[in-house]
């Protein structure tokens, strides 16, 4: 990653590439919070910043990285913040005024989107975010182009003084390709001291001069290298592509036989359009595949082009061509492109009749968040009316499904559990009579918890909030937060202590340890049963983290058929098919119990729960 | 590097925390190495966490492949569990694809649950030997367990793979990756799983074709 051989192949994953890319334009900063699919740049920059001389850290939430990288780009630093869709949306505010300010250093966001939501609650489209706060908008298509491109953003940036947006998805994110390495600056440019009349500032008069850089883009994006047009002079169809659809598009258009006669332009500059060099393809072309991830914001730009322009052409893109919905793939892209070109499409072979079971995910065996579950949805049921859940985004967002025994009724984003459960906390003094629960882990704590933590507490709501305290950002791979005692950079600081800022804010805050079931589960009713401001937390590591950190073997859980009822047993097969655990299987053959030694982490709690005691707990040490 | 198609299409699909996405990475260095054009595409949202998990690796003379492989132009497919890789021979496998997987069921949580069956079996392995020009079962798990570790179940598979006709990568080439990536204790291992995947593949126990 900070080989200084220019030339050089290797094979990146796009996250790799955006690194490298970051290394290669001499960044001062960098900030994101960690987001799938894009959480593992900033690891990686935490890693070679003291090396290469730069200041990496992971925030507490996307507002405070993007902020923090406007104070960089004001001393003339360049400065990289890394977030994901949703993450791009909580900065909106931020982000709005700082395109009315504009940036001193160059300023570049790197957003990536989840189509088909693989590790999201959604698939929003971040380039909106872009044309509404009207900045440049970059997309690659190959993880060169991933590379290439931030050096290529911190120029922009600093030739008209604006933030500019790259967007990337997952499969670039989350890809692998041929990349070949450029050569890395000498020492950093030197900062510069913030002089008595410097400003960025969001006024209002700004917004003219945030227009005109606009203008002054889009005739850069003209002449811009990720723009590329290949096919006929005058083609009468065309495809235009921006980020992974381009490379689809190209092999279907192959595998149909259509390159001759089809124009391909391939976009990397996203917004402004660089309408002379789209038209200069467009003003022939009676027909036009658009293909982009997620919604069809190229489509209706180049729509209204086409309009303004009076061509009269027929639009095939998100709207009728392709899926509405969903993430492109080279079989949809291949569909769109033979309804292009007329041609025919590869035959599907039959296959056999079996169906096949989906696999559902589920918390990892061992994880704690499943026990905090189970002993939730048992005390709700033991209410006269079962309460209310409010769910909220972390791993725990899996406490929706079989996981987490269907635990909640409603999640919003991210850092909402707390206000969804105080407005419902609220009403139950006019009438509401039900419990109100909700939950979050520690990272989300303080990326969003805690002003909704006041908020319910200054209102006194009738409420619980469940903290999830397994000591990891563990949905996104255990990035530190400030509860961990760590940096990105890797220096060792003081943790914050979640008990003493409840304590701080007054609300009535307990400590019990879900794989204590007996306990446990009496400190939840408890609470449950008391008014106002109630917070629990649940303290168990992750398992996956505890697994990684073990020197010893762990204990070894197995099953003693012998004392297994199986099928005839009351609990009507509680371990393999309530509890959900993916260690807890069984054995068809005998019909008894049994434990997958492979998967098993060594947690004991289905020891605890077997009403026969036919589950053994034996030597090592415990999970 | 002589390609047998090109682009040379291959998925390795399993369930996640298996290794999936760590045994396509070897395989595309290695043919990056090799001075190729590499794609892979990962899909592990749901990596550790019990979901369906694929890995496409792509290599082209001429070419950047895109990430994904389009539907029955996948000509090897390594597959860690049997469902899974019948749900992959399904879309991906065409004309002549290769098969070499581990048909060690892994149940489902709906199957556990009581509320989805597990097909049997032997009507899995029947359908992955009609949807294959050759298959090859290879009891990756146990070899890894014998080998010391159950973890290195991919690298028992990426043994068993370079034995394949049409395999892009030969057994050298790839003890060359693994002697770079790992150390210690955890090489031993692999390197034990890599050679009983080589061994068990070359008997052919298990091939149809």
């Amino acid at each position: 990653m900070t080989a200084n051989a220019p030339g050089q192949v290797c094979l990146m994953q796009g996250n790799e590439a955006i690194v490298r890319g970051a290394v290669e334009a001499g960044i001062h900063f960098a900030a994101s919070y960690p987001g799938s699919p894009s959480s593992q740049i900033l690891g990686m920059l935490g890693k070679i910043a003291r090396e290469r001389g730069f200041y990496a850290e992971w925030s507490t939430n996307e507002v405070c990285a993007l902020q923090a990288c406007c104070g960089a780009s004001l001393a003339n630093g360049r400065a990289l913040c890394i977030v994901k869709q949703n993450g791009l949306l909580c900065t909106a505010d931020a982000l709005h005024c700082a395109a009315q300010h504009g940036v001193k250093g160059g300023l570049v966001i790197v957003s990536s989107d989840d189509p088909s939501a693989h590790s999201s609650t959604n698939e929003f489209d971040s380039r909106w975010q872009a044309l509404s706060a009207g900045i440049p908008l970059l997309e690659p298509t190959t993880m060169q182009e991933a590379k290439d491109m931030i050096p290529y953003a911190f120029e922009l940036s600093e030739k008209v003084g604006q933030v500019v947006l790259v967007r990337l998805t997952t499969r670039v994110c989350h890809g692998r390709g041929n990349v070949t390495l450029g050569p890395l600056p000498e020492g950093h440019r030197p900062l510069e001291r913030v002089k008595e009349w410097d400003r960025m500032v969001c006024v209002c008069y700004m917004h003219g001069p945030a227009l005109q850089k606009l203008e002054d883009l889009r005739r850069c994006f003209e002449a811009s290298p990720f723009n590329h047009y290949a096919g006929p002079e005058a083609p009468k169809k065309l495809i235009i592509a921006g980020g992974t659809g381009c490379l689809y598009g190209q092999e279907a258009l192959r595998r149909l036989g259509g390159e001759k006669d089809v124009g391909f332009l391939a976009l990397g500059t996203l917004w402004p359009l660089p309408e002379d060099y789209i038209l200069r393809c467009l003003r022939p072309a009676e027909e036009v595949l658009i293909l982009e991830e997620v919604d069809p914001f190229l489509e209706r730009a180049i729509q209204a082009l086409a309009g303004r322009e009076g061509l009269r052409l027929k639009f095939l893109g998100r709207d009728g061509a392709l899926p509405q919905t969903g993430e492109l793939d080279p079989d949809v892209v291949t569909a769109a492109v033979a309804r292009l070109t007329g041609a025919p499409l590869p035959e599907k072979r039959p296959t056999g009749e079996l169906e096949l079971p989906v696999r559902e995910m589920s918390f990892c065996a061992g994880c704690p968040h499943r026990a905090t579950f189970y002993l939730l949805k048992r005390a709700m049921r033991q209410e006269k009316h079962p309460g209310v859940v409010v769910g909220d985004i972390g791993c725990y967002f899996m406490a929706g499904q079989s996981a987490g025994q269907y635990a909640y009724q409603v999640c919003n984003c991210m850092g909402s559990g707390v206000n969804v459960a105080e407005g419902l906390g609220q009403l139950t003094n006019y009438g509401l009579d039900q419990k109100v629960v909700t939950m979050c882990g520690d990272s989300t704590f303080f990326h969003t918890i805690l002003p909704g933590l006041v908020n319910a507490t200054y209102h006194n709501a009738n409420m619980l909030l469940i903290v999830l305290d397994n000591s990891a950002t563990a949905m996104t791979g255990f990035q530190p937060h400030p509860g961990t005692g760590l940096t990105a950079m890797g220096d060792a600081v003081k943790p914050m202590d979640i008990p003493k800022i409840l304590d701080a804010v007054g609300c009535k805050v307990e400590v019990a340890d879900p794989f204590d079931v007996v306990e446990a589960e009496k400190t939840l009713r408890r609470l449950l049963d008391q008014p106002g401001m109630n917070v629990l937390i649940m303290r168990q590591p992750c398992a996956t983290l505890k697994a990684k950190e073990r020197s010893k073997k762990p204990v070894r859980v197995y099953v003693d058929q012998s004392v297994c009822v199986g099928d005839g047993c009351g609990c009507d097969k509680y371990c393999s098919r309530v509890w959900g655990c993916p260690g807890n299987t069984w054995d068809f053959k005998n019909n008894k119990a049994q434990i997958d030694p492979v998967t098993c982490v060594g947690c004991g709690v289905c020891a605890k729960l077997c009403p026969s005691g036919a589950i053994k707990v034996e030597g090592g040490e415990e999970a | 590097m002589t390609l047998k198609y090109d682009p040379l299409n291959i998925v390795v699909c399993g369930i996640g925390g298996q290794g999936n996405v760590l045994a396509a990475e070897i395989l595309g260095s290695a043919m990056c190495d090799r001075g190729c054009r590499v794609a892979v595409g990962e899909t592990y949202g749901a990596s550790q966490r019990g979901g369906s998990v694929m890995s496409h690796v792509r290599v082209s003379n001429q070419w950047d492949p895109s990430v994904l492989i389009p539907a029955g132009e996948a000509h090897i497919i390594i597959g860690f569990e049997p469902l899974e890789t019948l749900r992959i021979a399904r879309k991906y496998a065409g004309a002549d694809t290769v098969t070499v997987y581990d048909p060690r069921p892994v149940y489902p949580l709906g199957v556990l649950q009581g509320v989805q069956t597990y097909p049997p079996l032997e009507e899995l392995q029947a359908e992955i030997g009609r949807l294959s020009s050759m298959t090859l079962a290879i009891p990756a798990a146990d070899i890894a367990m014998e080998a010391g570790d159950s973890k290195a179940a991919n690298i028992a598979l990426l043994g068993a793979f370079t034995q394949l006709p049409g395999a892009p990568l030969n057994r050298e080439d790839l003890e060359k990756i693994l002697a770079q990536r790992f150390q210690g204790r955890v090489l031993e291992i692999n390197r034990r799983a890599f050679a009983l995947g080589c061994e068990a593949a070359g008997k052919g126990a298990a091939a149809h074709g």
